[in-house]
């Protein structure tokens, strides 16, 4: 598949640390694409570099198959920076067709937009309201209308859903796999790992400025498991330990946790758990959620970077 | 180009929508017209048309010398007998006098102390018209005591006006000193007050930017040079806006006001007060003043305020937008950083206050010439005349330092602007201005 954009040893150094160092990774036309790391890791500096914010110190970004063009290119990208901004005392009805028409689009494509979208996400009656009188998940979804209002071909979301009830949270999720589904690509920094699994197709994992995990979900979380399996029974047996095959690492109501040691198959410990005779009503693998593969990864490097001298 | 020209739309149309906006836009002229009218009612209350006036003379020397001075002056002069100025001084509003005027006995031909009763201030044009006859009065007498005839005095006597012939460009000019003088300090001071209200309004413009966090949003759409140069040209349209509607409103309202308000304005063509004003502020002065509006170069003026205006105001505003960028929400951050921007706004004031009584000094020559002085200096300077290569120099070295502080600004407002919740230093805004990129 078409890869959208293509980055390539990427690095941004600020006078007392490496924000973002050598990073390279490249997002397939129409995916959801996670950016996960800790504070401080570096994505927010990668994502204004995308969005042409920034100047890379050195590599190349390639959007839509030709090198990376500032002025041209960010007419076709909506930013959602985490850092929520709106004018507070413009009216939202004019703020949504400022911002549009600052994106390209002409007085009447941004009102048709607008008009579409306010519709969808029950907005009209906000036209002659300012953002200081809307709360906080109000001015939210105004900020995810203006993010996607000029039909960009990639859309970057920095926590799109802080802030957000689950009501409205679910709203906006729906219309992010909409969005993806008519062929936007779709760059989603945060993070919370839960929503990460839910959402994305693919993720990378940024720390210290240095990406440390790439893959699409499934894959990761293969590449991280422990070969651990829940075995459910119908009455839970006393007389299973530890042996040859696996250990037992925990157990939960009528089930028990084994981890399978190296060499072994999850076909040799159904052989084993059936001519033990117990009655089995549940057999299935134990995958690592992101959240812990997270944690590994990070944990023991300073969530907060040091600053290093330059 | 037209990301500039929507980005000024809006700062334009969102300031000028403002109820502030309107409301100061339309009350700073009615102030001013209330308060210029107000002097006018002040200057020329008090019954001028007619008073009755006693007068109580002890020396008896004035009689048939205070007399009506025309047929326009209704004023009644009533010489009383048989009263000292204690006992008629509880008296004379009784005896249906609004004035009384007091001249004891003269002692050895010195003048004594003369006293003008009355139950409130009294008119100046009043009070300067009895000053001359009873100086006239007395003056003749001296005359007649020392065999000079008053005639041949009159003849005798002397009153010159000296004109002042500029001789520069096309021909000789008449220029009058004090007219000069107040519409360089006008000028001044407006330059001055344009550069510090509208340069901080777009400081507080980008610093509203930056705190909204709106300003992250932008910049992925527009560049930052264009955000900050919208401001900056949507604000200063703003300020001509209200420049435009102060000066159509004064005007009408000058011509409205003597409508609405009749009776002050009669007063004025009256001729008695009109007699009694031109007595004492000389009418040949008034001429003089239009005539030396006249005679100053109005289209150098106006070109050289508009140009000024504008030169001084993107120099300043693009400094003023620098520090609305570094500062966070602290407003006495801001303070501290405006402080070496401020400096020399006043410096250029307070060479003006000295560049109009002297125009051509060292230091007004040097303080209209320094590009951040200039702006104010040279407006204070230029109803004398000024050097064409003085101009010229100052003109073209404004336009360089204004180019140069927008190319500054622009670095540092494209960090500053994205920085947040961290206070910037002096030598980091160096840092960035020096880097590539």
């Amino acid at each position: 598949m078409q890869h959208i954009l293509n980055v390539e040893h990427l690095k941004k150094y600020f006078a007392t640390q490496k924000a973002v160092d050598d990073v390279s990774f490249s997002i397939e036309q129409g995916a959801i694409f996670g950016m996960l790391g800790p504070n401080g890791a570096g994505k927010t500096t990668l994502l204004r570099m995308i969005t042409g914010i920034f100047f890379p110190d050195s590599g190349t970004i390639t959007f839509e198959g030709k090198k990376f063009d500032p002025v041209n290119d960010i007419i076709r990208i909506g930013y959602m920076p985490e850092e929520r901004g709106l004018y507070k005392k413009m009216k939202i009805g004019e703020q949504a067709l400022y911002l549009a028409r600052l994106k390209g689009l002409s007085k009447a494509e941004a009102l048709e937009k607008i008009k579409f979208w306010f519709q969808r996400l029950e907005m009209e009656s906000w036209w002659n309201k300012k953002v200081q009188d809307l709360s906080k998940g109000m001015s939210q979804k105004l900020q995810f209308v203006t993010t996607v209002l000029h039909e960009p071909a990639l859309i970057i979301l920095d926590e799109p859903f802080s802030g957000l009830d689950p009501v409205n949270a679910n709203l906006i999720k729906d219309e992010i796999f909409r969005l993806a589904k008519n062929g936007s690509t779709i760059i989603f920094s945060t993070h919370r790992m839960e929503q990460v699994e839910e959402i994305c197709d693919h993720i990378i994992l940024i720390n210290k400025g240095s990406k440390i995990l790439d893959g699409t979900v499934k894959n990761v979380k293969q590449e991280f498991k422990e070969n651990i399996f829940q075995v459910g029974f119908e009455v839970k047996p006393a007389t299973i330990g530890s042996n040859s095959i696996f250990d037992v690492t925990g157990e939960k109501d009528q089930s028990l946790l084994l981890k399978i040691h190296d060499g072994y198959k999850p076909h040799d410990v159904l052989q084993y758990l059936l001519a033990s005779q117990h009655e089995i009503v549940s057999f299935n693998e134990i995958l690592p959620s992101l959240n812990d593969i997270f944690i590994r990864l990070v944990e023991g490097t300073p969530m907060a970077r040091a600053f290093q001298s330059a | 180009m037209n990301k500039i020209r929507l980005i000024i739309e809006r700062e334009y149309m969102t300031r000028v929508r403002r109820k502030s906006f309107l409301l100061t836009t339309l009350v700073v002229p009615l102030v001013i017209v209330a308060f210029y009218a107000i002097i006018i009612a002040v200057s020329i209350s008090g019954d001028t048309k007619t008073q009755n006036l006693a007068v109580l003379d002890e020396g008896n020397l004035f009689e048939g010398a205070i007399t009506a001075a025309g047929k326009d002056d209704k004023s009644t002069y009533t010489f009383i007998q048989n009263e000292t100025e204690q006992s008629f001084k509880s008296k004379y509003k009784k005896e249906g006098y609004s004035l009384f005027l007091y001249i004891p006995a003269f002692k050895d031909g010195e003048i004594p102390h003369i006293k003008l009763h009355s139950q409130s201030a009294v008119n100046l044009f009043v009070k300067s018209a009895l000053e001359k006859k009873i100086n006239a009065a007395i003056e003749r007498k001296r005359l007649v005591a020392a065999h000079i005839d008053p005639e041949l005095y009159k003849n005798i006597k002397a009153d010159v006006d000296i004109e002042n012939a500029i001789d520069s460009g096309a021909g000789e000019k008449k220029s009058i000193a004090g007219v000069a003088y107040a519409i360089s300090f006008i000028a001044g001071i407006l330059i001055y007050m344009i550069l510090l209200i509208y340069g901080t309004m777009v400081m507080r413009g980008v610093m509203e930017e930056k705190t909204n966090r709106i300003a992250e949003v932008i910049v992925s759409s527009a560049k930052p040079f264009q955000l900050m140069l919208g401001k900056i040209i949507g604000i200063g349209a703003v300020g001509l806006t209200q420049f435009a509607i102060w000066i159509v409103v004064m005007g009408v309202l000058q011509f409205i006001i003597p409508l609405l308000f009749p009776e002050i304005f009669s007063q004025l063509s009256d001729p008695a007060v009109t007699n009694a004003a031109a007595q004492s502020v000389n009418s040949q002065k008034i001429a003089d003043i239009i005539e030396g509006i006249q005679s100053l170069p109005i289209t150098l003026i106006i070109f050289s305020f508009l140009f000024y205006f504008l030169g001084g105001y993107l120099m300043y505003a693009a400094l003023f937008a620098a520090i609305g960028s570094v500062v966070s929400e602290d407003q006495q951050e801001a303070q501290q950083l405006v402080f070496p921007v401020m400096m020399p706004l006043i410096l250029g004031f307070v060479i003006m206050t000295k560049a109009i009584n002297d125009p051509d000094s060292g230091l007004a020559v040097f303080g209209s010439l320094f590009p951040l002085t200039s702006p104010i200096v040279m407006m204070g300077r230029i109803t004398y005349g000024v050097p064409w290569w003085q101009l010229g120099l100052s003109m073209v070295m404004l336009v360089l330092t204004f180019l140069f502080f927008t190319w500054v600004t622009a670095k540092i407002y494209r960090t500053g602007i994205l920085l947040y919740g961290k206070k910037v230093t002096w030598k980091e805004m160096w840092k960035w201005l020096v880097r590539k990129g």
